[in-house]
C-alpha cells in the first residue's frame, strides 16, 4: 500500500510539474513579445538591430516616447481613438442592446431579421470604402470625429446585437413579467430588471466592440486625414525613407495597449460570463 | 377583495388553440385551483387574467370591470412563479418592496410594509441577502412575501411548489393555505398536482384540452366525477376501471364484470335500464376492505381475491388482484395483507362505485 501510495504521490507531482512547465512556456510566449517592444522602445537607437541582442540597455531612454507622442503627433492619435472608439462603442452598446431585447423578446422582424443583422458582418469593408468615402465628403463629415463613429456604430452592432440577442433569448422571461405584475412598465422592467440581469452580456459585447474600434485601420485610414486620425494610422508613418523607425513604434504601441489592459482588468469579472453566453443556465 | 368573472375566454398561439372558450366565475375571497395535465391551458388562463397573455376572445372581468385591455400593473393582481422570478441583482428587501416603489409609496411606508411582510414569513434575518443566499423554501417564502406586500385584491399562483422537494412542499402547502385562512383575499392557484388540488382548494377548477371538463368542491369532484378523466385525475393509487354490462339480473340491477355479477344498492343504480349496456365500473382504492364477518355489510359485494401485488406505504398497503381480467387495487390496512399469492376475502362498496358509460366517459 505504502508503496503504491509514494507512487501516487509522485506520478502527482510529476503532473504538477509538467503543468507548471506548460504554463511557464506559455507565459513566456504571450509576453516576450512585449518585453521586446518595452525594451526596443527604451533602447537607443543604435541598440535596435545590435548582434548579440541587448537585453537591456545600459542607458533606458524616453525619447522615441516623446518624438512618437509629440512629433508623429500619437498623443493626438491617441486622444482621436479615445473619443472615436468610446462614443462608438457606447452607441453601439445602447443601441445593440435595444435592438437585441427587440429581437429576443418580441421577435421583431419574425425569423430573419436577427440573422440579416449578423450577416451585416459578412461584407469585406472594402466592398463599400469607397462609396463611403464619397458620401462622406459630400456630407461633409470627412476627417470628423462624427464620421468615424457613425461609421465604427455601424460596424460593430451587428456582433454587439448577435451577442446580447443570444443572452437575452436565454433569459428567463419570468423575471420581466414579474416587474410588469408588480407595477412596473414594459420600458421600467427594460431596464430595471432585463438590463441589469444582462450585464455581463452588455459588458462583453462593448469590450468587443471598443477593442474592434482602437484597432481599426483600414476605414481610418480613408474616412480621416490630418484632423480625426486614429492611433492606428500613426504607425503608418513610422515606415519611411530611410527605414523603420522601431524605437517610435514600439514606444507607441506600449502606450496603446494601456486602455485594453484597463479594460480587460475592470471587465473581467463579467467577460468571462458573458463570453459563455447561454452556455451554462442560471 | 375581487371577484372574477370569465366569458367565452379564447387564446391561440398561432395555429393552438390553447384555451377554447372558458365561462368561469370566481366568487370574492375564494380560493380557486385550476388543475389539469400538462398542456390543458391552465397557466395560459392564470396568465391571461394576470395580463400577460392577451386573450384572444372573450372577456375577464374583475371586479365587474372589463379588464382585457388594461396591463397588468393596472389590474392589482399579485403573482407567485413557478420559478419564483425574484430579481438576482436586489436584496430580499428590496425584492419584496419593488412593487411598492412602482406605486410611489413613501421609503418609510415601504420599509414598514416589508418589515411585516417579513415577519409573517419567518424570514427578516435574510432582507439583506441576495436570492443566490437562499435555499429553494426561502426563496418561494420571499416570492410570497412580495405578493402579500402589495395587498392585492387577488392572487395567482403559477405552480409555486412544483420547484420543491417533497417534504418542503408540503410545509409550504400547509402555509398557503394558512395565508387563505388569515387575509381571505381571492386567490387562483394553478397545479398539475392533484394532492395539492384536493387540499388548498375552495374549489376545483379540473381542465383539459383548454376546456373545463368539471368545477366544484374537492370533495365533490372527487366522489361524483362527471367523466372517467376526472375520476383518473384524481385520488392515488387511481380509481380503477373496469369495463363491464350495465343491466339487470334476477331483479336486480348490477354490472357484470366477465361472469361477476355485482349487483348495486337501490339509489345508485339508475331508474330505468333497457336492456344492457356497455360500461366502466369504477372503483376507488379506498372502497374496497378485507371481509370482516359472515356476509359483506349491505350494499357491498364479497370478492374472493387472488393478490397479486403488495405495496406498503407504512400506514396503509397497496394490494392489487384481479377481477375479471382487470387489475383493481385495494387500500387495506397495513397488516391486512401480507405477501403476493394471498388469498383474501374483499368487500367492495358498490355504494361508492362510478359508473360510466363506456362510449362517452361521461358518469350514468
Amino acid at each position: 500500500m505504502a508503496a503504491r501510495g509514494s507512487s501516487f504521490l509522485s506520478q502527482r507531482r510529476l503532473a504538477s510539474i509538467g503543468r507548471y512547465l506548460l504554463l511557464g512556456f506559455f507565459l513566456l510566449f504571450v509576453l516576450a513579445p512585449i518585453y521586446w517592444m518595452f525594451n526596443t522602445s527604451i533602447k537607443p537607437s543604435s541598440d535596435y538591430l545590435a548582434i548579440p541582442p541587448v537585453w537591456f540597455p545600459d542607458e533606458p531612454t524616453l525619447v522615441h516616447y516623446e518624438a512618437a507622442l509629440f512629433t508623429y503627433r500619437g498623443l493626438q492619435g491617441i486622444i482621436n481613438s479615445l473619443i472615436v472608439s468610446l462614443s462608438a462603442t457606447a452607441l453601439s452598446a445602447l443601441l445593440g442592446t435595444l435592438m437585441a431585447y427587440s429581437l429576443a423578446r418580441f421577435n421583431t422582424g419574425g425569423q430573419h431579421l436577427s440573422f440579416w443583422v449578423l450577416s451585416q458582418r459578412f461584407l469585406p469593408p472594402v466592398g463599400i470604402v469607397l462609396p463611403v468615402f464619397l458620401i462622406y465628403r459630400n456630407l461633409g463629415i470627412h476627417d470628423t470625429h462624427f464620421g468615424l463613429i457613425m461609421a465604427y456604430t455601424v460596424f460593430t452592432l451587428p456582433v454587439s446585437v448577435w451577442m446580447m440577442f443570444a443572452y437575452f433569448r436565454q433569459m428567463p422571461k419570468s423575471m420581466e413579467e414579474a416587474a410588469l405584475v408588480d407595477g412596473w412598465t414594459r420600458w421600467q422592467a427594460f431596464w430595471r430588471v432585463a438590463v441589469p440581469l444582462a450585464a455581463p452580456a452588455i459588458v462583453a459585447a462593448a469590450v468587443f466592440a471598443f477593442i474592434a474600434c482602437w484597432t481599426e485601420f483600414f476605414f481610418a485610414l480613408v474616412l480621416t486625414g490630418r484632423t480625426a486620425f486614429t492611433l492606428p494610422t500613426v504607425f503608418r508613418s513610422f515606415i519611411g525613407f530611410q527605414g523603420a523607425q522601431y524605437g517610435e513604434a514600439a514606444a507607441l504601441a506600449i502606450v496603446s495597449l494601456g486602455p485594453s489592459i484597463v479594460l480587460g482588468v475592470l471587465a473581467q469579472k463579467h467577460l468571462v460570463r458573458g463570453l459563455t453566453l447561454g452556455a451554462v443556465r442560471g | 377583495m375581487a371577484e372574477v368573472n370569465i366569458q367565452r375566454l379564447e387564446k391561440h398561439y398561432g395555429a393552438f388553440h390553447a384555451v377554447r372558450g372558458i365561462d368561469l366565475e370566481i366568487p370574492d375571497g375564494e380560493f380557486t385551483v385550476l388543475v389539469g395535465p400538462s398542456g390543458c391551458g391552465k397557466s395560459t388562463l392564470l396568465r391571461t387574467i394576470a395580463g400577460l397573455e392577451e386573450a384572444s376572445g372573450g372577456s375577464i372581468s374583475i371586479n365587474g370591470k372589463v379588464v382585457n385591455d388594461d396591463r397588468p400593473r393596472d389590474r392589482d393582481v399579485a403573482m407567485v412563479f413557478q420559478d419564483y422570478a425574484l430579481y438576482p441583482h436586489m436584496t430580499v428587501a428590496n425584492n419584496i418592496g419593488f412593487g411598492l416603489k412602482a406605486r410611489k409609496m413613501p421609503k418609510a411606508e415601504i420599509e414598514k410594509r416589508v418589515g411585516e411582510a417579513a415577519q409573517m414569513l419567518g424570514i427578516v434575518p435574510l432582507l439583506e441577502r441576495f436570492p443566490r443566499q437562499l435555499s429553494g423554501g426561502q426563496r418561494q417564502r420571499v416570492a410570497i412575501g412580495r405578493a402579500i406586500v402589495r395587498n392585492p385584491s387577488i392572487f395567482l399562483f403559477d405552480e409555486p411548489l412544483s420547484n420543491l422537494d417533497a417534504q418542503l412542499r408540503d410545509e409550504m402547502r400547509g402555509e398557503i393555505k394558512r395565508l387563505h385562512q388569515d387575509i381571505a383575499t381571492t386567490m387562483i392557484y394553478v397545479t398539475h398536482d392533484q394532492i395539492e388540488a384536493m387540499t388548498l382548494a375552495d374549489r376545483i377548477v379540473l381542465m383539459r384540452d383548454g376546456l373545463i371538463e368539471q368545477q366544484g368542491a374537492p370533495l365533490d369532484l372527487f366522489e361524483r366525477p362527471a367523466t372517467t378523466f376526472v375520476a383518473g385525475f384524481l385520488g392515488s393509487p387511481k380509481m380503477s376501471f373496469l369495463p363491464g354490462r350495465l343491466g339487470a339480473r334476477d331483479g336486480q340491477v348490477g354490472v357484470a364484470v366477465g361472469e361477476h355479477f355485482m349487483p348495486l344498492p337501490q339509489g345508485r343504480a339508475p331508474d330505468t335500464v333497457k336492456g344492457e349496456k356497455s360500461v366502466l365500473l369504477g372503483l376507488r382504492p379506498e372502497h374496497i376492505s378485507r371481509a370482516q364477518g359472515e356476509a359483506p355489510t349491505p350494499g357491498s359485494v364479497r370478492y374472493d381475491a387472488l393478490i397479486d401485488l403488495v405495496q406498503p406505504t407504512g400506514s396503509r398497503s397497496y394490494a392489487t388482484f384481479r377481477l375479471g381480467r382487470e387489475p383493481v387495487v385495494a387500500e387495506l390496512q397495513a397488516h391486512d395483507v401480507s405477501r403476493a399469492g394471498q388469498k383474501l376475502a374483499l368487500d367492495i362498496n358498490m355504494n361508492r362505485a362510478s359508473i360510466f358509460d363506456a362510449e362517452t366517459g361521461r358518469a350514468i
